[in-house]
């Protein structure tokens, strides 16, 4: 009985801090999201009920912005971290100059954001004086330019998934590099005297081995990809809307601050239906892996 | 199958730049293993035993020297292909797949005309199972096993493919000494009735010569002898083997030979014929003592410690390297307790002389005194 009246003591400090800077936001959205008609000048509104809700999920930018984002999260999470689990056995499976190779795939994670941004300027932007390297690589096997920028919503598309992968891609290898590791030599060793192929070696004793790791990378990564948002304002500016760029977040940010600004309670009302969305995959992803994970 | 290794030598590199020190872990390793044998592989920790081991089923290659399974050449193939079966040191159990996966694990590896259906792998693991009495664990994870059951399931899983070869690294030193017994006889059973041919390797002298048809003894890479255990305790090639096997140890003394008389001391106790005068060793098996009234080798005794069938007499000399001398002697045999002082005569074909120098042993018949 002391000894819990002891630690609710110490936890206080931090209760008190998440009360008031993450409870009573989170209460308040959730208010505002109800309160239909609300005016931040007067701080009134005119009733109570989900008119917030219906008209976020008719707008068509929303919509847009909810399939951007859904692209985004199907395509980059597999990729990256089947690109991340690829390359991570390559890692592993050198000798020499291991240190290296790990220090270069680590580079981008400790690389200004603006470095990056320019590397892709470099890769993808047309401007007065060149067409960017990916096209000079099209031109050169006879195909047509394609503005990656400004152009059509595929090109545009790819390369936000591209550069998001970029971006996601040296923390995952740096985690499974560690996982593959710490997987010990003699779990190969007796697999080998079993006579094991290469192949379910990998399928029965590595997957599994590192299977912890990588649902933490997947869900980790579904969770940061449905956040998405700056990468898409570096690459096509703030007008993300008019490039058919927009991202749920970002669509709350528009509604907040943008040029259509100034409606508080339709951006609660879209953060909410990103936070069930976001919940819901993640309760799925944690009981799949329950499943799968466990010794 | 017959196992034969040509000049095995295996070299490990050293690991840092600064010191240029390689190990030797297997040294110009020669021996054949007849086919259906139980091989028992003794040596003390770190003489290179799983490194031998490692190399037979092709996890280590060796530095030099050739491998024969059979007829064939086997030095250059993988261990995927060799076949053998192996009890890990630690077992290297699989902890993410249940004992029955980690015993399946071999048959679902097999492949063309030894493949086999679900159902026969069922049935040949669990028979596995039951034959080192595990078959009530065959859901649980190894995490939730003790260490001899741990021990048993990977018996188990080198056992279910039903290997040409099985090599086993320490597979009972876990066990509880009932269960140590019962499992070792079971494993001498399985192999006589198998016909697999079986490494055995153990830190238990006891345990190895009681199942194994030969014993291999080696030290520091280096084989120092082969042969059937009895031979091997009967017929040491040198000090080192003969200190290595038996229970109470080998009472060692230094000693001398004079004008063909064995010297410990200054009390003459065998005679020597053909041996010039040298520094040596002198190696009394405990069985080895005669309690006699006006025996040649005089020591203090120290204590009585009787146990049913025999007694041991404790007693100790100055020349003597062991802190302790142990006579084993029949308990029909009368002695003085209280006695301050223990004469013995030796038995000559209990009692060894090797050079003091190599420890090699010096042939001779040593006949007691006229
Ligand atoms: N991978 C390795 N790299 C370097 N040295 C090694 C390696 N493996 C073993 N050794 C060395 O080789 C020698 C023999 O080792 P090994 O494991 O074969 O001994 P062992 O007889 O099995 O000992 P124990 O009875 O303690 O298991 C030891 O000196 C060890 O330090
Ligand atoms: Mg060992």
């Amino acid at each position: 009985m002391k000894n819990d009246r002891k630690a609710w003591l110490y936890l206080l400090p931090a209760i008190l801090f998440l009360g008031a800077f993450m409870v009573y936001p989170l209460v308040d959205v959730l208010v505002y999201s109800f309160e239909e008609g609300y005016n931040s000048a007067s701080q009134t509104f005119m009733g109570v009920g989900g008119y917030n809700y219906s008209y976020v999920l008719h707008d068509p930018y929303f919509l847009q912005a909810v399939k951007n984002t859904f692209i985004l999260v199907i395509i980059t999470v597999p990729v990256s971290t089947g690109l991340a689990l690829l390359i991570s056995l390559g890692l592993n499976s050198i000798k020499k100059l291991k240190e290296l190779y790990q220090t270069v795939y680590f580079l981008p994670y400790v690389t200004n954001t603006l470095a990056v941004g320019l590397v892709f300027m470099i890769l993808f932007k047309k401007t007065a004086y060149t067409e960017g390297m990916v096209n000079m690589l099209i031109n050169l096997f006879g195909g047509k330019s394609v503005d990656f920028i400004d152009g059509p919503y595929w090109a545009k598309m790819f390369v936000l998934c591209f550069y998001t992968v970029w971006i996601v891609l040296p923390f995952k290898i740096l985690i499974l590099t560690s996982a593959l590791a710490s997987v010990k030599q003699d779990y190969y060793n007796a697999a080998k005297v079993d006579g094991a192929s290469k192949w379910r070696i990998f399928t029965r004793i590595t997957l599994p081995m590192i299977s912890p790791m990588i649902f933490y990378l997947v869900i980790t990564g579904f969770i940061g990809a449905f956040k998405a948002y700056s990468d898409a304002v570096a690459l096509f500016g703030t007008n993300l809307n008019a490039a058919k760029m927009n991202t749920i977040v970002g669509y709350v940010y528009d509604m907040l601050y943008g040029d259509s600004g100034g409606y508080p309670s339709y951006a609660s009302a879209a953060a909410l239906i990103l936070f069930g969305i976001v919940f819901t995959i993640t309760v799925i992803n944690l009981m799949i892996s329950k499943k799968q994970v466990q010794y | 199958m017959e196992v034969t290794l040509q000049n095995l030598t295996k070299i490990f590199p050293s690991r840092n730049r600064k010191s240029k020190e390689s190990v030797t872990a297997v040294s110009d390793f020669s021996l054949t293993i007849p086919d259906g044998k139980l091989i028992g592989l003794l040596g003390p920790s770190g003489c290179g035993k799983s490194t031998l081991l490692n190399l037979i089923s092709g996890l280590e290659k060796p530095t030099s020297g050739r491998i024969f399974f059979g007829g064939d050449d086997v030095t250059e193939l993988p261990p995927e292909v060799r076949g053998v079966g192996l009890v890990f040191q630690n077992y290297a159990l699989y902890p993410h797949l249940t004992v029955l996966q980690n015993i399946l694990f071999p048959l679902e590896n097999l492949k063309g005309d030894k493949k086999l259906t679900k159902q026969q792998m069922l049935e040949k693991a669990n028979e596995a199972a039951s034959l080192v009495q595990i078959s009530e664990y065959l859901e649980r994870k190894p995490s939730q096993l003790s260490g001899g059951q741990q021990q048993r399931v990977a018996i188990a899983r080198a056992l279910v493919k039903m290997p040409k070869i099985l090599l086993l690294d320490e597979p009972l030193s876990n066990l509880d000494a009932r269960l140590r017994l019962q499992t070792r006889e079971e494993l001498r059973r399985i192999q006589r009735e198998t016909g697999i041919t079986t490494i055995f390797v153990t830190h238990d002298q006891e345990e190895a010569m009681s199942i194994s048809d030969m014993i291999v003894v080696m030290k520091e890479g280096v084989l120092n002898q082969i042969g059937r255990p009895q031979d091997v305790y009967d017929e040491p090639v040198n000090l080192f083997v003969a200190k290595f096997l038996g229970t109470p140890p080998i009472n060692v003394f230094r000693g001398r030979v004079e004008s063909e008389r064995l010297m410990i001391g200054n009390e003459s106790v065998l005679e020597v014929k053909g041996v010039s005068d040298r520094e040596v060793w002198i190696g009394v098996r405990p069985e080895g003592f005669i309690p006699c009234e006006n025996g040649t080798l005089t020591c203090a005794q120290t204590a009585i410690e009787v146990m049913g069938r025999d007694m041991t007499v404790v007693a100790s000399h100055p020349d003597c390297e062991n802190a302790n001398i142990r006579a084993i002697i029949s308990s029909e045999m009368k002695v003085c307790e209280s006695a301050k002082e223990a004469r013995f005569d030796l038995k000559p074909n209990k009692t060894f002389i090797f050079e003091a120098g190599s420890g090699e042993r010096i042939a001779c018949g040593p006949v007691p005194l006229a």
